[in-house]
C-alpha cells in the first residue's frame, strides 16, 4: 500500500514552514516536482514566484540516450543571486536529477544556498545527495519506478510501475 | 534508396535538406527549439550538451553571418568550434573536398557544418562518412549551391509558428530570386510538409525555376496579385551579380515591380508578417520603411535561428 | 587456325538468321555457316550449347583515353574491357589530349591498337583543330591515316559559318560528319535536364531546346551542304522527332543513343549520384520512353556504350563538379538484352542495333557472320548474368550508374579475326 501523495504534500509543507527565510524560492523539477512545488508554494504563501526546471539539457545520460522528445522551457522568474533556493522533487532516487538541477540553477546565478525537499526518498543513491526534507522514506526494489501522477481533477497519487 | 539523412531507425542522422523529411521530425525540431530560446536570457548562456565535442564549420563559400550563428549555437552547447574558411582556390590546388573531410575526421571531428557553392556537396560528405563507417559524425548543411539551406527553412517555420501559432489556413508568398535560392527551396518543402495550404512564389520568369509548380506552389508574376490576402511574406535576397545582365535589366526596375513596399504590402492581410533571410538589399528587394516597419519580424528570425540551430545540433549529437 | 563453333544458337541480324547452326572459321574469316566446308579439319572446337553465337559487337563510341588521359584509362585496360564485353569494333571520339586532329596521332593510335586481342579501332577525327571550332583539320590526310568520320565529340562549333564550311569540306570527299547537338549557350552552365528534378535539387538545368536548336542548325546545314550527317547521343523525344521529319524531307541523317539514356532518366540522379552526371544530360521519363521505342523501330539507327572511363577523383565531387561520363564497354550487351527483354523484342532485332546497323553507320561491312566476312564473333549465355561491381569491371573506369546491378547476359567468348581474344573470364 503506497502512501497518499496529498497527505505527504501537507506533511512536507509543515516540515518546511519553521524558520523558512521570507525570500526563499521554490524550484520544482518537471513534471512531478513542479506539481509538488505548486502545492508547497500555495501552502507556504511564499512571495517569490515559483521556479520550474526541465533538466533535460543537463542530464548526464544525454550522449547515451539523446534528448527527451518533449522538453519544456525552464522558467526561473526571480533573481537567483544571493537567494536561498529549495529544489522540490517528487521522488529522490539516484540523485542524478538533483545534480543536473543544481548545475542548471548555477547558470542563472549564484544562490545563497540550495536545499532539497522531496515527497519520497526511495534510497538507491549514486551521488552524495541528501534531502533536507523528505516527507517519507520508502524502500523500492531496483527495476521498479515510483511515479507521481495527477488526475484530471488535479489530485496527486503515487504509482509503482516496472521500469 | 534510403534517405541518406535518416538513420536505420528513421531518426535524424544528418540535416541535409527538408525535402523528404517527415512532418513529425520537422515538428519535433520546432518543439525542441522552444526551450533552447529561453537559454539566451540566462546569465550563463551555455548548456553542457555538446561538451567535449568538436564542431567544424566547413565553409567552402564565405558567409560570416551564417557561420557566426552556427558558431554561437555550437558554443552555447559547450562544443569546441573550429572555423575553416576554405576558398575554392585552395581546393583547386589538388586537395579534393573529401581529402579535406578525411583530414578533419582524423582530428576527431564530431560534426561538420558545411557551406558549399555546389548543390549536393553535403550529401557527398555524408555518403563518404557512411562509406568510411564513420556514422558517429554528423553533417549539417549550412547552404549548398541552389539546393537547400535547411536550418534557415526551419528557423523561418519557427518564426511563422511563433507569430501565427499554426500552419493550417495560412497563405504564404515567397518573393524574388527563387531560381538561385536554396532558402526558397527549403522554405517551400517545409511549408508544404507542415501543412500550409497555399504556398506562392512571385518573381519575373527569369528568376522562377522550371516546373517549380510541381513542388506544390502557385506561380505569380504580378506581385500585387501574388500578395493578395497572404499571411506571410518571405522575401529573398537578390545577389549583386544578378541585378543587371541577362536575368534582370536593373535593380531599379526589379524594385519597382518586385521590391516590397508599404504600398504593395497593403495587398496582404493587415496582420501579415514580413520575413527576410538577410542580409537585406534595402531599396532592391525591400523598402526600408517595410524592413523597419511593424510587419517585419526579420530580427526575431535571427534570434530564433540560434535556438533552432542549437536544437538541430543537440538532436543530431544525441542520436 | 581453324575453329568450329558447334551447337550454338546462331543469330546474324544482317542475314535475318536466328537458328541452331554451327559456324566454321578459317584464316580469320567465316568459312561457312551450317555445314562444314569440304575437308574442314578444326584445330579447335568450341561447344556453344545453350549459347548465342552472334557477330562481334560494334560500338559507335568508346573512349580509350589515349593519348593524354592515361590516368583515366589505357589502351590495354579498355581493350580488355572491350573483349570482355564482346565488342570487336569500336569508334573512338577525338576528345583525347591532344585531340585527334593530326595524322600522326591517328597513326600512333592505330599502331598501338594493332594487337590480335584488341578490337578494331576506327578513330573519328577532329573536325576542327584542337576541337576549338575555328580552323578545319586536314580531313583528307586524317582519312588516309585511318579516320572513318569527323566530329567534335562534345565540343561545340559555336561559329555556324565554320560549321557550314567544315561540312562543305567533308562533303567534298564524302566523309561522314558526326555531331552531338547541344547549343553552347543554353547548355553552358547546366549539369542536368531542366525539369522538376533539377529544380528540386537546385542543379542548373539544360533545356531540351539546347539540343533541338543545335540539331536544327546541323540538319539545315546538312541539307545545304549535302554532307553525310550522323547525330550522336540524342537525348530527347523532340530531337528524335526532328530527325525523323528531316529524313522524310530527304536529309539522310542517322543517329545513335547511349545505353545510359536508353535505361535511365533524370530521376536516377537520386541524391546527387555523380555517376548519373552525363553529357548530354539524362532527360525525363517520357524522353526515355521515346528513345526506347525509337531504337526498337529503327528510327534510331544504333545503340552505343558511349564508354567514358573516369578516374575516381573526378567522380567523387559534388554532382555539378563531377566529370561527366560512364564506363560502358562491358555493359553494352547486357543493357541491350535488358532493353530487348523489357520491350519484348526478338533477340535478332535488338542485336542488329549493336552489330550490323552500327557497322552501317560506320560504313563497314562488319557486324555479320556471312561466309567470307571477317571472323569477329561474340558468344554469350543469354541466361547468364553480369553483376556490375568495381571488381567485375575490367575497364579502368569504375564509374557507371549501374554499379551494383545484376544485368542479363554473360559473354563467354570473343573472337577477333578468328583469334580468341576472351574466353570464360580470361583474356586471350
Amino acid at each position: 500500500m503506497l502512501p497518499d501523495a496529498e497527505r505527504l504534500c501537507v506533511a512536507l509543507a509543515d516540515s518546511l514552514r519553521p524558520g523558512l527565510p521570507p525570500d526563499s524560492a521554490l524550484v520544482g523539477i518537471h513534471t512531478g516536482g513542479v506539481w509538488v512545488a505548486e502545492r508547497l508554494h500555495a501552502a507556504l504563501g511564499l512571495k517569490t514566484p515559483l521556479g520550474r526546471l526541465d533538466v533535460s539539457f543537463y542530464r548526464d545520460d544525454f550522449s547515451r540516450s539523446g534528448l527527451h522528445p518533449q522538453i519544456k522551457s525552464s522558467d526561473i522568474p526571480f533573481e537567483v543571486n544571493d537567494r536561498p533556493i529549495i529544489i522540490v522533487d517528487d521522488v529522490l532516487y539516484t540523485g542524478r536529477t538533483i545534480r543536473a538541477a543544481m548545475n542548471e540553477i548555477f547558470d542563472y546565478g549564484r544562490p545563497a544556498r540550495i536545499d532539497l525537499a522531496v515527497l519520497i526518498d526511495r534510497g538507491g543513491r549514486e551521488l552524495p545527495v541528501c534531502p533536507r526534507w523528505a516527507a517519507q522514506t520508502l524502500q523500492v526494489e531496483p527495476g521498479r519506478n515510483l511515479q507521481l501522477e495527477r488526475s484530471e481533477a488535479g489530485l496527486l497519487t503515487l504509482r509503482l510501475i516496472d521500469a | 534508396m534510403r534517405n541518406p539523412q535518416l538513420n536505420k531507425n528513421g531518426g535524424l542522422q544528418h540535416l541535409l535538406t527538408i525535402d523528404g523529411l517527415p512532418r513529425e521530425i520537422l515538428s519535433t525540431i520546432l518543439d525542441t527549439a522552444a526551450p533552447f530560446s529561453e537559454v539566451a536570457e540566462r546569465e550563463v548562456k551555455k548548456l553542457p550538451l555538446l561538451r567535449g565535442k568538436s564542431v567544424f564549420n566547413l565553409f567552402f563559400e564565405s558567409s560570416t553571418r551564417t557561420r557566426t550563428t552556427f558558431e554561437i549555437a555550437a558554443k552555447r552547447l559547450s562544443a569546441d568550434v573550429i572555423n575553416l574558411n576554405i576558398s575554392t582556390s585552395s581546393t583547386s590546388k589538388g586537395e579534393t573536398l573529401l581529402d579535406t573531410v578525411d583530414n578533419l575526421c582524423a582530428m576527431q571531428a564530431d560534426m561538420f557544418v558545411v557551406r558549399h557553392a555546389s548543390s549536393g556537396a553535403p550529401f557527398l560528405i555524408a555518403q563518404h562518412l557512411a562509406a568510411m563507417g564513420l556514422e558517429h559524425i554528423h553533417v549539417i548543411n549550412a547552404g549548398d549551391g541552389r539546393h537547400a539551406h535547411p536550418t534557415q527553412g526551419l528557423l523561418d517555420m519557427y518564426t511563422i509558428r511563433h507569430y501565427k501559432k499554426t500552419f493550417a489556413n495560412l497563405v504564404v508568398a515567397i518573393v524574388g530570386d527563387v531560381l538561385h535560392s536554396r532558402v526558397a527551396r527549403s522554405q517551400i518543402h517545409a511549408l508544404i510538409t507542415l501543412g500550409v495550404p497555399e504556398v506562392r512564389v512571385i518573381g519575373p520568369k527569369t528568376l522562377i525555376p522550371t516546373d517549380v509548380d510541381k513542388l506544390g506552389v502557385r506561380v505569380f508574376h504580378d506581385m500585387r496579385a501574388g500578395l493578395k490576402d497572404v499571411d506571410v511574406v518571405m522575401m529573398l535576397r537578390l545577389q549583386n551579380e544578378r541585378m543587371q545582365g541577362a536575368l534582370l535589366p536593373s535593380p531599379q526596375e526589379f524594385f519597382k515591380y518586385y521590391g516590397l513596399t508599404a504600398d504593395k504590402l497593403e495587398c496582404a492581410r493587415p496582420d501579415a508578417i514580413v520575413m527576410h533571410p538577410g542580409p537585406m538589399n534595402r531599396g532592391v528587394e525591400i523598402d526600408s520603411a517595410v524592413a523597419d516597419g511593424p510587419h517585419a519580424v526579420i530580427l526575431p528570425q535571427v534570434t530564433f535561428g540560434i535556438a533552432v540551430r542549437m536544437a538541430v545540433m543537440s538532436m543530431l549529437a544525441g542520436g | 587456325m581453324k575453329i568450329h563453333i558447334k551447337n550454338g544458337r546462331l543469330i546474324d541480324p544482317a542475314k535475318g538468321i536466328d537458328a541452331q547452326a554451327d559456324l566454321f572459321i578459317a584464316a580469320g574469316r567465316i568459312a561457312a555457316v551450317g555445314a562444314a566446308p569440304e575437308g574442314f579439319a578444326a584445330n579447335r572446337v568450341i561447344d556453344a550449347t545453350g549459347r548465342v553465337v552472334c557477330p562481334g559487337l560494334v560500338d559507335l563510341s568508346a573512349r580509350l583515353r589515349e593519348p593524354g588521359f592515361e590516368y583515366k584509362a589505357t589502351l590495354e585496360s579498355e581493350m580488355a574491357a572491350a573483349a570482355a564485353g564482346g565488342v570487336t569494333s569500336l569508334a573512338c571520339p577525338p576528345d583525347t589530349d591532344p585531340p585527334l586532329d593530326e595524322p600522326g596521332l591517328v597513326e600512333m593510335l592505330k599502331h598501338r591498337a594493332r594487337h590480335p586481342s584488341f578490337a578494331h579501332v576506327y578513330p573519328v577525327g577532329a573536325l576542327t583543330l584542337g576541337l576549338a571550332g575555328e580552323r578545319l583539320t586536314e580531313m583528307a590526310e586524317l582519312y588516309e591515316a585511318g579516320c572513318v568520320a569527323f566530329g567534335q565529340a562534345q565540343a561545340p562549333v559555336v561559329d555556324t559559318l565554320v560549321l557550314m564550311r567544315a561540312m562543305q569540306y567533308a562533303a567534298t570527299f564524302d566523309f561522314p560528319v558526326w555531331l552531338q547537338a547541344q547549343d553552347p549557350f543554353l547548355g553552358k552552365e547546366g549539369v542536368a535536364h531542366d525539369g522538376e528534378v533539377a529544380t528540386r535539387l537546385g542543379l542548373p538545368g539544360i533545356p531540351v531546346s539546347a539540343e533541338t536548336i543545335a540539331l536544327s542548325a546541323i540538319l539545315q546545314l546538312a541539307r545545304d551542304t549535302g554532307v553525310r550527317i550522323h547525330i550522336t547521343r540524342i537525348s530527347s523525344a523532340a530531337a528524335l522527332e526532328m530527325i525523323v521529319a528531316a529524313r522524310a524531307s530527304g536529309i539522310a541523317a542517322t543517329c545513335d543513343v547511349s545505353i545510359n539514356h536508353l535505361h535511365l532518366s533524370d530521376a536516377d540522379i537520386g541524391y546527387f549520384n555523380p555517376h548519373a552526371r552525363l553529357a548530354p544530360p539524362l532527360r525525363d521519363g517520357r524522353d526515355r520512353e521515346a528513345l526506347r521505342r525509337g531504337l526498337a523501330a529503327g528510327a534510331i539507327n544504333a545503340l552505343c556504350s558511349d564508354h567514358a572511363p573516369v578516374d575516381d577523383d573526378a567522380k567523387q565531387a559534388p554532382f555539378g563538379e563531377a566529370a561527366p561520363g560512364a564506363t560502358g564497354l562491358e555493359l553494352l550487351l547486357p543493357l541491350t538484352l535488358k532493353w530487348a527483354g523489357e520491350m519484348k523484342l526478338p533477340l535478332g532485332q535488338a542485336l542488329a542495333r549493336i552489330t550490323c546497323d552500327a557497322a552501317r553507320v560506320l560504313g563497314l561491312s562488319a557486324g555479320t557472320l556471312a561466309a567470307g566476312a571477317v571472323a569477329d564473333v561474340c558468344i554469350f549465355d543469354p541466361r547468364g548474368s553480369f553483376r556490375v561491381t568495381r571488381e567485375s569491371l575490367r575497364s579502368q573506369g569504375k564509374n557507371t550508374p549501374f554499379l551494383g546491378q545484376e544485368l542479363p547476359g554473360r559473354v563467354c567468348c570473343t573472337l577477333i579475326e578468328g583469334h580468341v581474344a576472351f574466353e570464360n573470364g580470361r583474356q586471350g
